[in-house]
């Protein structure tokens, strides 16, 4: 279906289908369920298959995006091309520009201190390809930025250079965004549920940068935790070597805290790969959300600024001039667009969030299970089996010199420890 | 006359009927071993005879033998008679209080006493390996806790031994409060002690100990060496473990805060933070634990002390033997020349001879007279020496045998609780991180 044809309110009212910012907004109101079934969903996007590109100039990476789609808007029901991160940043901010009354999702982040992180390792390379991955999908799933042309582009085109290129001379696209530039109009004051918006942003990006800390802190001291534990694994083993009978018990608790650190490690790279990165975009949304509900109070303001100027003309005009009345039509989009965004990005944050949080719980839960098959393994220990108080241990000494092994221990330790008589 | 000669201390000790001897008493180097008793069967040991216990743990201030006001702690030691259950009454608890340096005079006197026992070892008298948690201040109730529970086991091992559970004075220290002290002095147990500069000298310069005590030696340094290793890396792994799980709390109050702006979310991670602070509590049990352990680990680590000293009284007895064998084979050899008139060895005598003229025939028979009398002294003192030294290796290993096994099942014991200990950790975890997985989910 094509909405752009032919558009009219529900009641009847001709709607001015010149400016793209009206024909987005009728599209948000027409639309009755935001969040695109599977079923109804007509455009897929993929980001994967990273590879290295060494030229004279520079080394870089690029990914391969591929679409698959049924909508009328692409010429062929497949595409498949290679983009860099530089493609991307070029794609987000054509979409601020041309869908300013919009959230854009997050790209991570682009400058990474040269020395410190290694652009081209496996880690690091993977992070950021998730990170494009979920960048393109939340715009595949947004109904008003699917369709933006920059983005069908992006998707399609052999060369996107050329495109870029081209599109800087046009000045044709600027008209629109010449419109939302500040004109340095101040806000009184914003409505309340704009303020409680930005209130709530600010509050949520405050306390993911304190979980960031707090998870950044959990994995500093799991690797110095490590540290100590690698030093301590192999010194149950020199002493197996002294031993005789005992050696057998002692290299197993050596072998044990050997898997531990190996586990341990696991734990800390998949935080550190999966759960920062995410955390981090999310801080990088709120933020990006605030300058959108920024731009909005600026909008509002130029326009009550003329109205305001054209109230103290005191003339006397029966119709208010149409610039001022694009002016409050502007205000009205940007806030029922916004207001449309919003609600999705709640939600999404709120499935966004299960998964994130549900993934750490499963991490751990992963990295504790480890440990009593390994234990179990090495020393034949039932489940169950109650560690004895300290008393009770020291009152089985006052056998000392009597060993009655069998005594104190399941049958199955016994046996363990029997063969060895 | 025949050459004496220390016996090879390698030598099979034979079978000895358990007779009680009755040892001479020497004051010089060396001290004997006590009258020879049959040692305890385990239905005999103190330990099956009495319930001992250190209960209580006490500050006290007083003033010492300087007159100095002090401030220690005293530890109150409780026994009762085991009734045999048939009779279903049950024994008054007698009670009585010993600060940590009695404990000490005991220890000193047993050692000194059975030389060929490893004696139980006392706990620390500083805290050593201590993680950040946990202080080094003597004072510190969690040190004097853990104290006590060292001073109980050390009584218990104690009157489980078969040989020293028999003693009296230790008996004495466990029934008798007044006048201990001046009981364990007027035993003169101080009197046997061995100065460390002689032991010392014995083992640079003994030429043929016993090997098994040599390896024994050599075992226990080591044993030494890779405990306290592992006891020092354990209280860092401690420490950093504590972090990890401490700094999971932040997670409880950050949650909760967050919270408080969501609507639909936030029931979900208000409950969850509330998981991340038990994870957080769970960390001070699982510590507490594995400072028991520790504890096990420290006491091996002590009784290594111990071996070392049966292996030095080893060392002191042969090198005594040894030399007191050469002593008497010098004897013996200038007894001879003086008897022969021939001049084996450079001897300051015999250059004087040469120089100012021999002696009187009256005169050398006088020497000789004397000699001899030296030597027949000096053989008999050998062929005690010799039968000690059989002895004290016979007793000392027999010990060690016992040591051997009681180790071997203690530490394979340790070993054992501490991997359950890490299993029940881990189940913990598995709980906590669950719980939590099932209120994000609620989100």
């Amino acid at each position: 279906m094509n909405f752009r044809k032919d558009l009219s309110l529900p009641n009847g009212t001709p709607v001015d289908t010149s400016s793209p910012a009206s024909s987005s907004s009728l599209l948000n109101r027409l639309q009755l369920d935001d969040d695109l079934d599977v079923e109804t969903r007509d455009l897929f996007v993929t980001v994967d298959d990273p590879k290295k590109h060494v030229c004279t100039m520079e080394t870089y990476i690029t990914y391969r995006v591929t679409t698959k789609t049924t909508r009328a808007e692409f010429d062929l029901p497949e595409y498949s091309v290679r983009r860099r991160y530089q493609d991307f940043d070029w794609l987000r901010n054509k979409l601020e520009e041309s869908q300013p009354t919009h959230l854009i999702p997050p790209l991570p982040e682009k400058f990474v201190v040269k020395g410190v992180v290694d652009r081209f390792s496996e880690e690091f390379v993977e992070t950021r390809r998730k990170a494009l991955d979920k960048f393109l999908k939340r715009i595949t799933d947004h109904p008003v930025l699917s369709f933006n042309e920059h983005f069908n582009v992006f998707l399609t085109a052999k060369d996107l250079n050329a495109y870029k290129k081209q599109g800087m001379a046009l000045l044709s696209k600027m008209g629109e965004s010449v419109k939302y530039v500040t004109g340095g109009y101040k806000l009184r004051s914003r409505p309340l549920e704009f303020a409680a918006i930005g209130d709530y942003l600010d509050t949520f990006s405050l306390k993911l940068g304190t979980i960031d800390r707090i998870a950044q802190r959990i994995i500093k001291e799991q690797l110095e935790y490590l540290v100590e534990l690698r030093e301590y694994g192999p010194v149950y083993s020199t002493w197996g070597g002294l031993e005789v009978e005992l050696s057998e018990p002692l290299e197993g608790v050596s072998a044990c805290i050997g898997n531990c650190c190996t586990a341990l490690e696991e734990l800390s790279e998949d935080m550190t790969e999966d759960f920062l990165p995410v955390l981090r975009e999310y801080i990088l949304y709120a933020e990006s959300m605030k300058n959108v509900l920024k731009k909005r109070d600026q909008v509002q303001a130029e326009y009550e600024a003329k109205l305001e100027a054209v109230a103290l003309k005191k003339e006397d005009r029966p119709k208010v001039p149409t610039d001022v009345e694009k002016c409050q039509d502007r205000v009205e989009c940007f806030n029922a667009d916004l207001k449309a965004d919003m609600e999705r990005w709640q939600n999404n944050k709120r499935q966004d969030f299960r998964q994130l949080l549900m993934g750490m719980a499963d991490k751990n839960i992963q990295y504790y299970e480890k440990g009593p098959v390994v234990y179990a393994g090495n020393f034949g220990v039932e489940e169950g089996y109650q560690v004895k108080g300290t008393r009770e241990t020291r009152k089985s000494r006052e056998l000392s010199s009597n060993i009655v092994a069998a005594n104190f221990f399941p049958g199955c330790i016994s046996s363990v420890f029997n063969k060895h008589k | 006359m025949e050459s004496a000669e220390p016996e090879p201390s390698g030598s099979r000790p034979e079978e000895e009927e358990e007779d009680e001897e009755e040892d001479e008493d020497e004051e010089e180097d060396g001290a004997l071993l006590p009258p020879e008793q049959p040692a305890a069967a385990m239905e005999d040991c103190l330990a099956k005879k009495m319930e001992i216990t250190v209960s209580e743990a006490e500050k006290r201030t007083g003033r010492n033998a300087m007159n100095i006001q002090e401030t220690y702690t005293a530890y109150l030691i409780e026994t009762r008679a085991v009734e045999s259950q048939s009779e279903g009454q049950c024994a008054p608890v007698e009670s009585l209080w010993r600060r940590y340096s009695e404990f000490e005079l005991l220890r000193n006197y047993l050692s000194v006493t059975y030389p060929h026992i490893v004696v139980p070892p006392l706990p620390e008298k500083r805290a050593d390996f201590v993680w950040h948690k946990l202080s080094a201040d003597n004072m510190d109730p969690d040190f004097v806790e853990r104290r006590r529970i060292g001073l109980e086991n050390f009584l218990l091992r104690v009157a489980s031994h078969p040989v020293l559970c028999q003693d009296k004075i230790f008996y004495s220290f466990l029934t008798q409060e007044g006048g201990w002290k001046e009981m364990v002095n007027e035993t003169g147990f101080q009197l046997k002690a061995d100065s460390r500069l002689k032991a010392l000298n014995a083992t640079f310069r003994v030429k043929n100990p016993d090997k098994r005590f040599t390896e024994l030696k050599h075992y226990s340094d080591e044993l030494q060496s890779v405990i306290s290793h592992l006891l020092r890396v354990r209280a860092r792994v401690a420490d950093r473990l504590y972090g990890v799980y401490k700094v999971h709390g932040n997670y409880g109050r950050v949650f909760s805060e967050w919270s408080a702006i969501e609507k639909e979310m936030g029931d979900g991670l208000q409950s969850a933070g509330h998981h991340m602070d038990v994870y957080a509590a769970s960390i001070d049990d699982i510590l507490e634990e594995e400072e028991h352990y520790a504890d096990q680990l420290k006491e091996y680590l002590f009784y290594a002390e111990a071996l070392r000293a049966v292996c030095r009284k080893h060392e002191l007895m042969q090198y005594d033997l040894e030399m007191a064998a050469q002593d008497l084979t010098s004897k013996k050899q200038q007894c001879e020349e003086l008897a022969t008139g021939t001049v084996r060895t450079f001897s300051l005598k015999g250059m004087t001879s040469k120089l100012f003229g021999q002696e009187t025939p009256e005169q050398r028979e006088a020497k000789i007279k004397v000699l001899e009398e030296q030597i027949q002294e000096g053989e008999e003192q050998l062929k005690s020496k010799n039968l000690e030294g059989r002895d004290f290796v016979k007793s000392a290993w027999a010990d060690i045998e016992r040591f051997k096994e009681q180790k071997n099942h203690d530490l394979k014991e340790a070993l054992i609780s501490y991997a359950v200990m890490q299993i029940s950790m881990c189940k913990k975890g598995i709980q906590v991180w669950t719980n939590a997985k099932e209120c994000f989910s609620k989100m």
